[in-house]
């Protein structure tokens, strides 16, 4: 530190951090708090700012039997889509876009920089600007309901397949150099050289493309329409009912809190590879 | 710049390139020359028959009070996030960045709601200010406050506002955090022997070598607020009371799924496309010029 003047400036940033850090945690004190007292306390308005007696009861029955209402599913069934959607579309994008980075970086054929262009360009079309046509285009491929359609829409990445790119142009030319002189073809050169080298990337892209497939919103929303194939950020959505005294906004906290648990638990055991995939990709 | 030693050949590289580009072209390219195309047809109310109208949708559109009232909510809301968050976000990471004890475990406490979903964020705060059981709603009606989200829209703006830089903070919080250890120390020792106070300091020496930082989030919060609050919107008002909180992304999904309005909505998705290549120019340049630098 440049200076050392008393306590005051020793303590301010304390201080502004302390009101930072708790106005972010305090919605998710609360939900948490919904999520322990019952429904009716909830409904009447009259729900303590501390926790209450049900944990373990509504967490039960959130988890095995879901809400009483319409959409009766369970929300563990939920949590699996959810976890199956964010792994296939993390993985996919993570493949896909490392196979054509390599055939971008490492060939040279005709039309290289068009297929470069055409992936690049994907980026100026998120699902929101096209959402009918695609939408008609996965229903007439008949993938409504389906994994695959949960996912393979989502899969072409741009810029995990500029983040690769950004990063085989950062290896060495020695190093491709010396694998042909000992005999080694493009295949042998990325299974031995280039995907050994990649692992920190894969590593921290497949933390954000996975935070990024459990949050999916718009596309699991059009494509499910059987409630066992929902996913459980939709589920939430549709577990809060316009009437408010038909709501049982206990369950839905605690859906809240086991949706939010995963993504989180990811950014915060894995903070170095979610930084570095956050800060490289540049999103 | 190019690889001095590459492979030649054509099969492989098609081969590898192969899942890349037909995903693109199946669910990318495809749909949106789609949406190009209806935005250029009318059909007609019973969807019997089809005509090629050049630009009547578009001029429809732009004669629609609805569309510049969407407008509006967008640039409203727009302008209201990225100044909470991106102000919000730079007072905590300056804090953060200060040789203070526990720093790592403020960055970790700071950064996790990136990870919560935005429809999820919606129905957190729609739970501390839903008027009739809220917690905070409860006391906002106690200090005389008639609040009420469901049918006041300024309220509900204020609603889905909140909600939207709660989720974003975290973001704008790391790159400014980034931005900010790549400023050097000798920099701010200089300026202190010079006599330089520490807000005069934050002032011209801090703010100005975080500007591209700034600007680059400044479109990235811009690109966030356009799409990735569709989840926030649709949990916490759906748009409404009155469309007050319909920003365009929504209008486009309420118009096609309820008014069934195919044309219009296509329309809308072409003036959005045409948004986002700006968005996305403007961003590359700035990359562009950073790498440069």
């Amino acid at each position: 530190m440049i200076e050392h003047r008393g306590l005051w400036r020793n303590l301010l940033p304390h201080i502004i951090l302390l009101i930072g850090v708790a106005i972010i945690a305090f919605p998710v004190y609360l939900c948490f708090v919904g999520s322990t007292h019952p429904q009716d306390v909830i409904a009447n308005g009259k729900m303590p700012p501390s926790p209450g007696p049900l944990f373990f009861e509504t967490y039960y029955k959130t988890l095995f039997v879901g809400t009483s209402g319409t959409t009766r599913q369970p929300v563990w069934r939920m949590l699996v889509n959810s976890a199956v959607m964010a792994t296939i579309i993390a993985t996919g994008k993570i493949v896909i876009s490392i196979l054509s980075a390599y055939a971008v970086v490492y060939f040279k054929f005709p039309f290289r920089m068009a297929a470069f262009w055409l992936i690049f360009m994907t980026l100026m079309l998120p699902v929101e600007v096209r959402i009918y046509p695609t939408y008609k285009i996965a229903a007439d491929l008949r993938l409504l309901d389906t994994y695959a359609g949960l996912t393979v829409p989502l899969i072409a990445s741009a810029t995990a397949t500029l983040f690769f790119r950004q990063f085989f142009l950062t290896i060495p030319d020695e190093l491709i150099e010396a694998s042909k002189l000992d005999g080694a073809g493009p295949v042998a050169f990325f299974k031995d050289t280039v995907l050994p080298l990649s692992v920190t990337n894969i590593a921290a892209l497949f933390v954000i493309l996975f935070i990024y497939g459990w949050n999916q919103y718009l596309w699991p929303l059009l494509i499910t329409t059987r409630d066992d194939m929902q996913t459980v950020v939709i589920g939430i959505k549709k577990m809060i009912v316009t009437a408010d005294a038909l709501t049982e906004w206990n369950v839905v906290m605690a859906t809240a809190m086991l949706a939010m648990l995963p993504p989180v638990m990811v950014v915060v055991l894995m903070q170095r590879w979610f930084v570095k995939g956050l800060v490289e990709t540049e999103k | 710049m190019e690889k001095r030693s590459i492979f030649g050949g054509w099969t492989i590289p098609l081969l590898l390139l192969a899942p890349q580009l037909l995903v693109t072209l199946v669910f990318f390219y495809w749909p949106a020359s789609q949406a190009v195309w209806q935005s250029f047809l009318l059909q007609d109310a019973f969807g019997l028959k089809t005509d090629f109208v050049w630009f009547e949708n578009y001029r429809d559109l732009l004669a629609q009070p609805d569309y510049y009232k969407s407008m509006g909510t967008t640039f409203v809301f727009a302008a209201a996030v990225t100044l909470l968050s991106l102000s919000i976000a730079l007072m905590l990471a300056v804090q953060a960045d200060k040789a203070i004890k526990g720093a790592a475990v403020y960055k970790t406490l700071l950064i996790w709601p990136y990870a919560v979903a935005p429809a999820v964020a919606g129905v957190l705060w729609l739970f501390m200010f839903q008027p009739s059981l809220g917690l905070v709603a409860r006391g906002l009606r106690n200090s005389g406050i008639d609040w009420n989200p469901l049918l006041n829209g300024n309220h509900a703006m204020a609603l889905v506002v909140l909600a939207s830089v709660w989720k974003q903070i975290s973001y704008n919080f790391l790159f400014f955090l980034a931005g900010l250890a790549a400023i050097p120390l000798s920099v701010y020792e200089a300026a202190a022997i010079d006599g330089a106070s520490p807000i005069r300091r934050f002032w011209t020496i801090t703010l100005p070598l975080l500007s591209p930082t700034a600007f680059f989030l400044l479109v990235v919060n811009i690109v966030y607020v356009f799409f990735d609050t569709f989840g926030i919107i649709d949990s916490v008002t759906g748009g409404g009371p009155a469309k007050a909180t319909e920003t365009l992304v929504y209008k486009v999904y309420s118009d096609g799924r309820l008014g069934g309005d195919l044309g219009s909505s296509a329309a809308q998705s072409v003036i959005l496309m045409v948004i986002v290549v700006a968005l996305t120019a403007v961003q590359f340049r700035y990359i562009e010029r950073k790498v440069n630098y």
